[in-house]
């Protein structure tokens, strides 16, 4: 406990470090214009502020929260009921693993942002269009990672199972698929990861809502301060669906982390 | 009286490739039997359990548990491995009841089975704990009880304590005798330690090197308990050191 009271003041101080050094820079020792680079209490000031107030972008923080979650959500959660399934069938069965492996081959090294033109065409402008290319970036990480924990099944435990009697499918879901738990919450992490982070790419397509807007359109009218107040948004939102994956994991995965 | 046969093995060939492993081995395992299996290092004792058991496909012969061919959806056996075979995920006594699970056993029957084992092999304290939180004794214990809750016919074992240290050996082995004579399951239990071989079975069978090949099958009629120093136990243990050498 004491140890761990450590660590956290390790991180804050990290934090705190970052924080006056750029406190210095900017508003101390003016290096760096406020138009270009705001000090942190500036960016501090608007974030508060943006919480009721629309402008300089038309919409309130909550709002382009709302707005992007509903987006990367959508994408991320299709991202996950498509690729670990996907992962877990082609580990699992060898035949469907020949059959479905050169396509997604052939899919895996094309970029999320590729996908935009093609989903405008597909989807026309409203949330499905963005909502795909995030699943396109989260369903990859979600199949490599479920794949390679259900490979990662030790023959021992499936002898065991066999022994007393097991079929194939009650070894998949008895063996394979708790084995394989840890490294698919891994996949379902890393997908969270390059899902918020394809937001930004997604959100250029025409949007009238969302923190990748916002920050587009806050480059436009050449205010970093509501740009860096978004950057750090979605940085902290992010951080916030990741901690929410690991309370997720802790309930999920019992007796360590074994594959 | 002569009890009858539970496992009977005629002609076992395996072979992987060119390489014959397993040379038309045959014998007959009686119900209730504890029968230790030893051999040089290598000679396919492994291979010869695990083609018994069809886990390994076998090249030619037969294996007949209770008259008919081996099958594990219809016999219940268990197997102990060699390696740390419980599940991670699972708790002591889930892992225990692991087995029973698999063979649709309802839940409080489970319950009451799996109780009755972990009370034997004393890890009834430690019920919910996690393999990680487990020493490698208790974790042999939690392998040995899972395979006996099930109230295996048939019970194989290969080299379950070749990774313990002698006092923890010796302390396993005690209970196995105690639960194999609770339970009166068939045991096949794979050695290459010839003095646990001399101190648990009633019968020893001497395989040669590869091909492999029975040399000698072995009575064993000591008392129980065994003791190790006791002269009849000398001479037992040096006449099947006498048999495996093959130098």
């Amino acid at each position: 406990m004491k140890k761990d009271r450590r660590y956290l003041l390790l991180s804050l101080l990290a934090v705190s470090t970052v924080l006056a050094a750029w406190w210095l820079a900017t508003d101390i020792l003016k290096l760096v214009p406020s138009t270009t680079f705001p000090s942190p209490v500036k960016v501090l000031r608007t974030l508060v502020i943006k919480f009721w107030d629309p402008n300089p972008d038309g919409a309130t923080l909550p709002q382009h929260v709302i707005a992007s979650l509903q987006v990367s959500l959508t994408g991320y959660l299709m991202g996950v009921f498509i690729g670990v399934p996907l992962g877990i069938c082609m580990a699992w069965f060898t035949r469907f693993d020949w059959f479905a492996r050169p396509l997604f081959d052939m899919l895996r090294p094309i970029p999320g942002i590729a996908w935009i033109p093609l989903m405008i065409i597909l989807f026309g402008i409203g949330v499905m269009s963005k909502a795909m290319v995030i699943f396109l970036s989260s369903f990859t990480a979600c199949v490599v990672n479920s794949y390679s924990g259900i490979k990662q099944t030790k023959a021992v435990h499936l002898w065991v199972a066999r022994t007393f009697g097991a079929g194939n499918l009650e070894m998949l879901f008895k063996i394979a698929i708790p084995t394989s738990l840890p490294l698919v919450l891994t996949g379902m992490r890393v997908a969270l990861g390059s899902s918020w982070s394809a937001l930004v790419a997604a959100e250029l397509l025409a949007s009238t809502q969302g923190l990748g807007f916002m920050i587009m359109q806050c480059r436009g009218l050449y205010r970093p301060d509501v740009i860096i107040a978004g950057m750090i948004t979605i940085g902290s939102v992010g951080a916030f669906l990741t901690w929410l994956l690991s309370l997720l994991e802790r309930r999920v995965v019992k007796g360590g982390r074994f594959s | 009286m002569e009890s009858k046969v539970k496992v009977k093995v005629t002609d076992l060939t395996k072979c992987f490739g060119d390489l014959l492993v397993l040379d038309k081995v045959s014998f007959d395992v009686r119900e209730g039997e504890f029968l230790c299996v030893v051999g040089p290092t290598g000679c396919g004792k492994t291979t010869f359990l695990n083609s018994l058991t069809k886990l390994y496909d076998i090249t030619s012969g037969e294996i007949l548990v209770n008259g008919e061919s081996v099958d594990l959806m219809r016999h219940n056996i268990a197997y102990i491995f060699q390696e740390n075979s419980t599940m991670p995920w699972l708790t002591v006594e889930q892992n225990v009841g692991f087995g029973l699970g698999v063979k649709r056993v309802s839940d409080p029957q489970r319950r009451e089975m799996v109780e009755d084992v972990l009370d034997i092999v004393g890890l009834g304290k430690f019920r919910d704990y996690y393999p990680n939180q487990l020493s490698m004794s208790m974790l042999q214990r939690v392998v040995i009880a899972r395979a006996f809750a099930t109230r295996p016919e048939l019970l194989l074992m290969d080299e379950p304590y070749g990774q313990l240290d002698i006092e923890l050996r010796f302390r396993l082995e005690d209970e196995l005798v105690k639960l194999w004579e609770k339970t009166g399951t068939t045991v096949i239990f794979i050695t290459h330690n010839i003095e646990e071989a001399v101190y648990l079975s009633e019968n020893i069978l001497v395989l040669t090197n590869k091909p492999t090949t029975i040399k000698k099958r072995v009575e064993n009629r000591l008392g129980r308990p065994r003791n190790i120093a006791d002269p009849g136990f000398v001479a037992l243990r040096n006449q099947v050191t006498e048999l495996i050498k093959w130098w």
